[in-house]
């Protein structure tokens, strides 16, 4: 098992290379940071100093991969790639483009993100779970089709609409909740209370079809028709077999999101105004801060591998069939 | 004569109605593909869903059409291109108030100054330069003005739809050879195979409401008018090409990249595959979202940079929309990759591919001959499956500010601007629930529709049924 983890860490190595030499392809090569300069203190009327300036208080004045003034080792390590990519690995962030520690405050924002993220996830496989399992046991009949087609109704309205209805129903007509902003400690709950309840209400139409076809695909199978033949009731077949066997795929492709939490939701936070992950790559991408976006790629990549090595573990757990070797 | 323009995405969006056309006559001659097609079209949500689409795709089609207007004419003052449908809806689109003003109203939003004749000033709701400006006396004539006007749309519609069942049914009559109440009969009777009579109906709801709002919007804004006074309802139809293009390009310009890596892996295995799936683990371990934002990101700097290089706004928001179908498909041809990667994978240790190998076929002409009709299936599912979850990503895209060009007309767009207008007292709804509506019927009939498509083409789920 050790043994297992180890060599998918090690596999997961070069993707991250990859990535990493992709990102610093797109951010310095495609353009250069002279450009990028430009772009932040307004294209016209920029004099040379200014452009120079802005780069050396960034650290974007080195050259871009050998350092043939430096002597030594700081030949490579004096770079821009050295600096500003291969740091990542160590989770290095640097600074943002407007100064501050990214790793700070990655730090301090990744909480609120997990206060929406977690029950989000939570109360959303619970309520999921329960429409599909209640639609997969009237399947073939009125309530199946129905359920089905609301389903699908409820996945063609767009995410936006659930946020913006929802603050305006809950938080402009009935004055129940504040329509955004964060507190930290309990009295954050008042804040956090609406984007669950519209983050539980936006996923229930993809994924109550996506855990009703589960279900259905092992009611199919012969085990089921085994315990049918044995005179086992319906809702015992669903509830003790049938649950637990679909189960399987729904915990691992749990299992893979998990990480991922961490970043939080883009739109969700920006609407209610929640100092998390997801409404800070929104603000750096609106100020064009590409240390923030270029860190946030790197550490979504990161969490996506951590991720997947999780649903191969997690095999192991739940499918005793499964061996890691 | 007007002098005819081509954007890039014309270009493609042509090209795309020319390769499905082509895959159409493909199709018919071969079974394996014709027949599922023939149990869409004989399922009822099916034939009425793909109407709707048609619908809009006819509108699409129309607004892809474009042209340098006359700039000596004085409609068509300010515009640098105009398209066919713009052309259409002249009024609509130059019939601009001065701002807000309520769906169907007379008067404008906001209080003004207004000066009577007697030369005192009163803050009140100035009437509207063009919505209901035949009106004499709005507070008396307003209700039965708009009865009238929507009773006539009705009739209009009505009229629309009897023509266009005339023609259609005539048509099927001579296929058939039927006599033609005969078949009217049939149809009514839901005895024929394509179900006419669910087809028609879908036909009749589209012909009443484009008659009422057609109608309707001669003498009124019909979905109000935002902040600077342009026609909601121009707007909404302007951005279905833009919902449009985002859904079929997008799969447009990465199916070529998905088809031949996954084939390739698939097919050769060995190093070739490690390649494949090394990369694809890579693009896909990188956020979606982020992987678009630092791409726009670095587009809007090159463009800011080579500002000389876009002769006209609309040209360059063209580009960018095409940029953004293209960093959307980087995004999304993992999945349709790896699907074809195990599935030719399967198909390659089949008794026939491996006679054809022993024969000595050459690895190519297997492909093509072999594995790539055979996997025609997954890449059409595909592609019919990820159109309303594009669609859908345009407008979060645009809120993020990282999606179409602020010029362009989208739904996304009108969301994002209607954020503001939401926190305005009173508020201004028409908007938001506009787009909301037209986006929201677009996706709703792709979802079905895709549903039914997908039904009929996975072998899966027909062993089952």
């Amino acid at each position: 098992m050790t043994a297992y983890i180890i060599r998918r860490l090690l596999y997961a190595l070069p993707i991250l290379i990859g990535v990493n030499i992709f990102t610093f392809t797109l951010f310095f090569v495609v353009n250069s940071t002279d450009d990028m300069a430009r772009m932040h203190l307004g294209v016209k009327r920029v004099t040379p100093e200014a452009v120079e300036h802005w780069k050396a208080e960034r650290g974007y004045d080195r050259p871009l991969l050998i350092n043939s003034e430096a002597s030594g080792l700081d030949k490579i390590t004096d770079t821009i790639f050295f600096q500003k990519s291969v740091n990542l690995f160590v989770f290095n962030f640097g600074q943002s483009d407007s100064g501050r520690d990214i790793l700070y405050d990655i730090s301090q924002r990744m909480w609120p993100s997990l206060a929406i993220a977690v029950p989000v996830l939570l109360v959303g496989l619970l309520v999921n779970i329960t429409f599909a399992l209640l639609i997969a046991f009237f399947r073939a009949t009125y309530i199946d089709i129905w359920g089905v087609i609301l389903c699908v109704v409820m996945m063609s309205i767009s995410g936006l609409f659930y946020i913006i209805g929802g603050q305006f129903i809950a938080g402009k007509l009935l004055h129940l909740v504040p329509i955004s902003g964060y507190e930290t400690g309990w009295s954050a709950v008042k804040f956090l209370i609406l984007p669950v309840i519209i983050g539980v209400i936006g996923g229930i139409g993809a994924g109550t079809r996506w855990y009703r076809t589960l279900f259905l695909e092992e009611i199919n199978k012969d085990y089921v028709r085994t315990a049918r033949a044995k005179g086992l009731a319906e809702q015992f077949i669903l509830f003790r077999h049938v649950f637990k066997n679909a189960l399987i795929p729904i915990l691992t492709g749990v299992v893979v999101i998990l990480p991922l939490l961490f970043m939080g939701s883009l739109i969700t936070e920006s609407f209610f105004g929640i100092p998390g992950l997801g409404s800070y790559t929104i603000d750096a991408i609106n100020n064009q801060d590409f240390a923030i976006v270029r860190a946030m790629v790197f550490l979504g990549s990161v969490l996506y591998i951590i991720g997947l090595i999780l649903t191969d573990i997690s095999y192991t757990f739940v499918d005793p069939r499964v061996r890691l070797s | 004569m007007p002098e005819m323009v081509f954007l890039w995405t014309d270009i493609l969006i042509f090209l795309l109605v020319a390769l499905v056309l082509a895959f159409i006559n493909y199709a018919r001659k071969r079974p394996h593909l014709s027949r599922p097609w023939k149990q869409v079209f004989s399922s009822r949500i099916g034939i009425s869903t793909l109407i709707i689409l048609l619908f809009y795709i006819a509108i699409g089609l129309l607004d892809s059409v474009h042209y340098r207007p006359d700039v000596n004419d004085e409609k068509n003052k300010g515009a640098d291109m105009l398209s066919t449908l713009d052309y259409i809806l002249s009024d609509l689109r130059l019939n601009h108030e001065k701002t807000y003003s309520a769906p169907l109203a007379t008067h404008l939003y906001a209080r003004e100054n207004v000066e009577s004749d007697t030369g005192v000033t009163t803050r009140e709701f100035p009437r509207l330069k063009y919505g209901g400006a035949h009106l004499d006396d709005p507070e008396k004539d307003y209700y039965l003005d708009l009865f009238e006007k929507t009773v006539i749309g009705i009739l209009l519609g009505i009229a629309a739809w009897v023509i266009i069942v005339m023609l259609m049914v005539s048509w099927l009559a001579v296929n058939s050879h039927l006599a033609f109440t005969e078949l009217i009969s049939h149809i009514r009777h839901r005895k024929t195979e394509i179900p006419w009579r669910t087809a028609f109906i879908t036909l009749l709801v589209i012909s009443v409401i484009a008659g009422i709002l057609y109608n309707l919007s001669q003498y009124y804004h019909v979905l109000g008018t935002d902040k600077v006074g342009e026609d909601v309802l121009y707007q909404a139809l302007k951005s279905i090409r833009t919902g449009l293009l985002i859904g079929t390009l997008t799969t447009l310009v990465m199916l070529p990249a998905a088809i031949l890596l996954g084939i390739m892996a698939g097919y050769f295995k060995g190093w070739i595959d490690d390649v494949i799936q090394y990369t694809y683990t890579t693009l896909n371990s990188i956020p979606g979202v982020l992987l678009i934002a630092a791409a726009i990101l670095m587009m809007q700097i090159y463009m800011s940079n080579h500002e000389a290089d876009f002769t006209s706004v609309t040209e360059r928001a063209d580009l960018r929309l095409l940029f953004l179908c293209l960093i959307l498909g980087v995004t999304s041809w993992t999945g349709l990759c790896r699907l074809l990667r195990a599935e030719t994978f399967k198909l390659s240790e089949l008794d026939y591919v491996q006679a054809s190998r022993s024969f000595g076929v050459g690895n190519f002409t297997i492909i093509f001959k072999h594995i790539l009709p055979n996997v025609v299936h997954i890449v059409l599912i595909t592609v019919v499956l990820d159109f309303s979850g594009l669609v859908l990503a345009e407008a979060v895209l645009s809120y993020v500010n990282i999606g179409v060009d602020p010029s362009t007309n989208s739904w996304g767009n009108m969301i994002n601007s209607a954020r503001l207008e939401m926190a305005r007292e009173p508020i201004v709804w028409w908007s938001l629930t506009a787009s909301l509506i037209f986006m929201f019927t677009l996706v709703l009939a792709a979802n079905l529709f895709s549903d039914v498509v997908r039904d009929a083409f996975d072998p899966r789920l027909r062993s089952q049924s």
